[in-house]
């Protein structure tokens, strides 16, 4: 026996619909059209796996598949272990400055990809400055690949691990002690323990984000290939849409394992302490406090010398001859026929995905928590949202070609303009920013809506004068993490932007290929200087919503 | 005055699954009649509420309110207030916009709205908080907020879910007896769910006590503890001892030896298993003779103190335990301490049988 459907319940339904409809346009239709592309030929005709045949019948591509297994892992084994070491020192220890080297710790999150890269040439390239520590060896390459990894990730390593080691339950740290284990064993027994699922998450998240990268491998890979640049040169180079599906689909596979893996590792974290857990406040030690401040100032540096490396970069004349400053690299319509242009399309193109990005996000999560009955529509859109966890952004770049650009695509027209891009870029960014709003639902009692129904006010209405209001901190935290991931967005938007809507990020590419090094690091700058006024801008805005709402969350 | 019900629920049921959370519920309530429903947790008694309210659909059956089927109406089309538990009050709103809340936006004036507020706080004891948020005042003063934000449409139907169990167990007491009060005045026809037995028999007309999915017993409060009508019933109200027995005759039963003259329920055979109940404060000491019937021989084992009287555990013939209440007064004119021998006898006027 159903309840009849009121007119709140009818209007949350067709809006469900309108989500699922949208999140279906912007990923599952694209995703599907790779798939079938990659089981056709060049005129549409299926052919079974003959692609994948030939793809793994050609050995320089089944090179850098393996190429692109043995970097990343290497990667990953280096990037763990020191965001591990660094997010116990700031989590764990008594020692000084915690705040700031947890906030020195994230800014590689402002740069995209690229700019590490380059900072690196200008060290260790042909011409570099540092060039000696390599003794002989080629920053091009291998070397360089993994030490941009390292640095671009670490941030990503680092906020998994900190939020591991940040609850722990002091009483079991009490019973170990009070039972005569030794630190060493304490650590083995009770600290790794506890921490074990969020160092597999963080392993694979890494791993997958090292894999699918497209602008580190692109400007210090040298003639060292991974798929990743496979895809562009299939795919831009080649014009060979066929193979380059192949690759895309074969580029999806880290991402899915990583992706059931953390499901997985999800579930089995629920419920490893308990709510009435006597938070853990760490103890006082001398030699140990020294140790790890030692070494966190040795990674905090490294993190700013690659930064400071690229902003000097950035500012002189000519390197190496003339080491006079100058801003003339940051005349960019002297490297690049966009110029600034590209950058003023990126900061449109961030506020804008940002912006839509994030109502359309919040809007659907609320659809999904709120709507009563209706667990079909609920679930599908649940699950659309989940899949951008697990899709590269270079596999859903090429994807939209696919898609959008097929003939007789209704869409089609978006197709060269910015909004093509700015639908990519909340499609790539969607599973995070629908987790927190989420996450942000739940935590309100469930009950307002019932309040309200009994009340004859509309769901609509208690939405907009509560629920909103009360989830505003969420909602802003949304808004910047996607334009600040809009900025720096490399991979995805590489096939998609058009002749008037280069992005910045594109044009560091072009730049650096076109030798104009100091122009890409200006560049990169120039992103890298946004991101971080966003990011005080955040939280400034943060700081004065708590003033503002704390009225009514005092206790 | 009609004599029609207000409420009618008949054989409502829910599953989930293969799981019956309500089975067969039926009851009915009369305008202005204040019904609990009692139960431990897990017994359905939630689900019913809701059910009641629109927020869960039925799995079968009917629900008609005030001569209106409303079994498939929607909450909104449903004529109740109601108050959670959490209570549920907008965090960002004042204790006034909260009030407000139900009385907005149906064309009342600024002025009008503002008049009812201020009567509905009154009513509920809070006059002068308006400007706070619910974060800046007390449990019981939030409660009060919720029960007013109900009250403000007036609806027919008052639904309260377990609304004092976050309490203190001081302020419970006292907002029992305000809530109760209140809905007196107000005449306004409400159902609680509570798992306190205390709570349901202070302040309800009548209980539909529920276990495992079913409504066990429907009555008032006296009627319910004096004469439960099933084991559950008798064991999860009050007190009870179970003492095992077997069926002699019709009117005879045996338990421990010692022979009993009770009415044995319809049903039952001699030589059949059977359970009686007695209540603690059932057994007598006063005035027995040698012609009073029912007459145990027992031993106080163990006498604990509990203020206004004292628990005493008595062993009788063939291992019999029971549980007696003896008030001070008795203590001191019988000098009862651990180890005595006394007499006690079981009225049979209050002994319950059930098949064991």
């Amino acid at each position: 026996m159903g309840i009849r459907l009121d007119r709140d319940a009818i209007g949350q339904r067709a809006a469900l619909l309108v989500a699922a409809g949208f999140l279906l346009v912007s990923l599952a239709l694209p995703l599907a059209t790779l798939f079938g592309k990659s089981f056709r030929d060049r005129d549409g005709q299926f052919v079974g796996l003959a692609n994948f045949v030939r793809y793994f019948g050609t050995p320089s591509l089944v090179a850098s598949l393996w190429s692109t297994v043995w970097v990343s892992l290497l990667a990953t084994c280096i990037v763990v272990p020191l965001a591990f070491v660094y997010a116990y020192a700031i989590r764990r220890t008594t020692m000084p400055g915690r705040g700031v080297f947890r906030a020195l710790g994230l800014v590689p999150i402002l740069a995209p990809s690229l700019l590490p890269a380059i900072a690196l040439i200008y060290l260790f390239g042909n011409q570099g400055f540092a060039r000696f520590m390599l003794m002989g060896e080629s920053i091009y390459g291998p070397i360089g690949i993994v030490i941009a990894q390292v640095y671009y990730c670490f941030p990503h390593a680092f906020l998994i691990l900190s939020t591991a080691l940040a609850i722990a339950d002091r009483r079991h740290y009490e019973a170990a002690e009070v039972l005569g284990a030794g630190r060493v064993r304490v650590f083995l027994t009770v600290t790794l323990p506890g921490v074990k699922y969020g160092i597999v998450s963080a392993f694979f998240v890494v791993f997958t984000m090292i894999a699918t990268d497209f602008g580190i491998p692109k400007v210090i890979g040298g003639r060292f290939n991974v798929l990743a640049t496979d895809v562009y040169k299939q795919v831009i180079g080649q014009q060979n849409f066929e193979m380059g599906a192949v690759v895309g689909m074969v580029l999806l596979l880290p991402a899915m394992i990583a992706f059931a893996a953390d499901r997985w590792v999800a579930r089995r974290q629920v419920a490893l302490l308990s709510a009435r857990a006597v938070p853990f406040e760490p103890q006082k030690r001398k030699l140990r406090d020294l140790v790890l401040f030692a070494f966190c100032a040795l990674v905090a540096t490294c993190i700013l010398v690659v930064l400071g490396v690229a902003a000097w970069a950035s500012l002189i004349q000519y390197w190496p001859y003339n080491l006079s400053l100058s801003l003339r690299n940051y005349a960019f319509q002297n490297a690049d026929a966009s110029g600034w242009s590209s950058y003023f399309n990126t900061l449109a193109m961030a506020a804008c995905a940002a912006t839509i990005g994030c109502s359309v996000v919040a809007f659907g999560a609320w659809l999904v928590d709120k709507t009563r009955g209706a667990e079909f529509l609920r679930g599908v859109v649940h699950l659309l949202a989940m899949i951008p966890l697990a899709v590269p952004g270079l596999v859903l770049g090429l994807s939209y070609i696919f898609f959008f650009n097929a003939p007789g695509n209704p869409l089609g027209f978006i197709y060269g303009t910015l909004a093509i891009l700015v639908l990519n870029t909340i499609a790539h960014f969607y599973t995070v920013a629908h987790l927190t709003s989420l996450q942000a639902l739940k935590q309100l009692d469930p009950e307002f809506e019932s309040v309200s129904s009994s009340l004859k006010i509309s769901v609509w209405r208690t939405a907009w004068q509560v629920t909103l209001p009360v989830s505003s901190q969420a909602l802003l935290d949304v808004w910047f993490y996607m334009f600040v991931n809009a900025m720096t967005t490399v991979s995805a938007v590489i096939f998609l932007y058009g002749p008037y809507t280069k992005l910045a990020s594109v044009a560091i590419v072009n730049m650096d290929e076109a030798g104009f090094t100091a122009a890409a690091a200006a560049m990169g700058c120039t992103i890298v200087a946004t991101s971080a006024a966003a990011k005080v801008l955040h939280s400034l805005l943060a700081a004065w919503l708590d003033r503002r709402t704390q009225a009514w969350r005092a206790r | 005055m009609s004599e029609q019900p207000y409420l009618v629920v008949e054989r409502v049921a829910k599953h989930f699954g293969k799981f019956q959370a309500v089975r067969d519920a039926t009851f009915t309530v009369k305008r202005g009649e204040f019904v609990c429903l009692l139960g431990p947790s897990g017994c359905g008694k939630t689900t019913l509420l809701r059910m009641i309210a629109g927020l869960e659909t039925m799995s079968g059956g009917r629900i008609v309110q005030d001569g209106r089927d409303i079994s498939n109406l929607p909450p909104s089309g449903r004529d109740f207030g109601i108050v959670f538990q959490s209570y549920a009050l907008f965090p960002n709103l004042t204790v006034f916009d909260n009030v407000a809340y139900g009385l907005r936006g149906r064309g009342k004036s600024g002025a009008e709205i503002a008049a009812r507020v201020d009567e509905l706080l009154t009513l509920v004891g809070l006059p002068g908080e308006a400007k706070k948020f619910p974060a800046q005042i007390s449990g019981g003063q939030q409660q009060r907020v919720a029960l007013a934000r109900a009250l403000a449409i007036s609806p027919g139907l008052l639904l309260l879910d377990e609304p004092l169990s976050a309490l203190d167990a001081r302020v419970r007491v006292y907002l029992r007896q305000e809530i109760r009060a209140l809905q007196h005045r107000l005449g306004v026809t409400t159902i609680m769910v509570t798992h306190d037995q205390e709570e349901a028999l202070t302040m309800a007309d009548r209980i539909a006590v529920m276990n495992s999915g079913r409504i066990e017993q429907y009555g008032t409060p006296a009627h319910v503890y004096a004469a439960p009508e099933t084991p559950f019933v008798a064991d999860f109200v009050g007190t009870t001892n179970f003492l095992k027995a077997k069926m002699l005759a019709p009117g005879r039963i045996v338990s421990g030896g010692v022979e009993i003259a009770v009415a044995t329920p319809e049903g039952t055979n001699p030589g059949m298993d059977l359970r009686v109940c007695v209540r603690p404060e059932d057994v007598m000491v006063r005035g027995i003779g040698d012609t009073t019937p029912n007459r145990v021989d027992v031993t106080v084992e163990e006498l604990v103190f509990m203020g206004a009287f004292s628990r005493a555990r008595l062993v009788g013939p063939g291992g019999m335990s029971i549980s007696a209440d003896f008030s001070a007064n008795l203590l001191r004119d019988h000098s009862l301490a651990a180890g005595a021998r006394i007499k006690v006898a079981l009225p049979a006027e209050r002994l319950r049988v059930f098949p064991g």
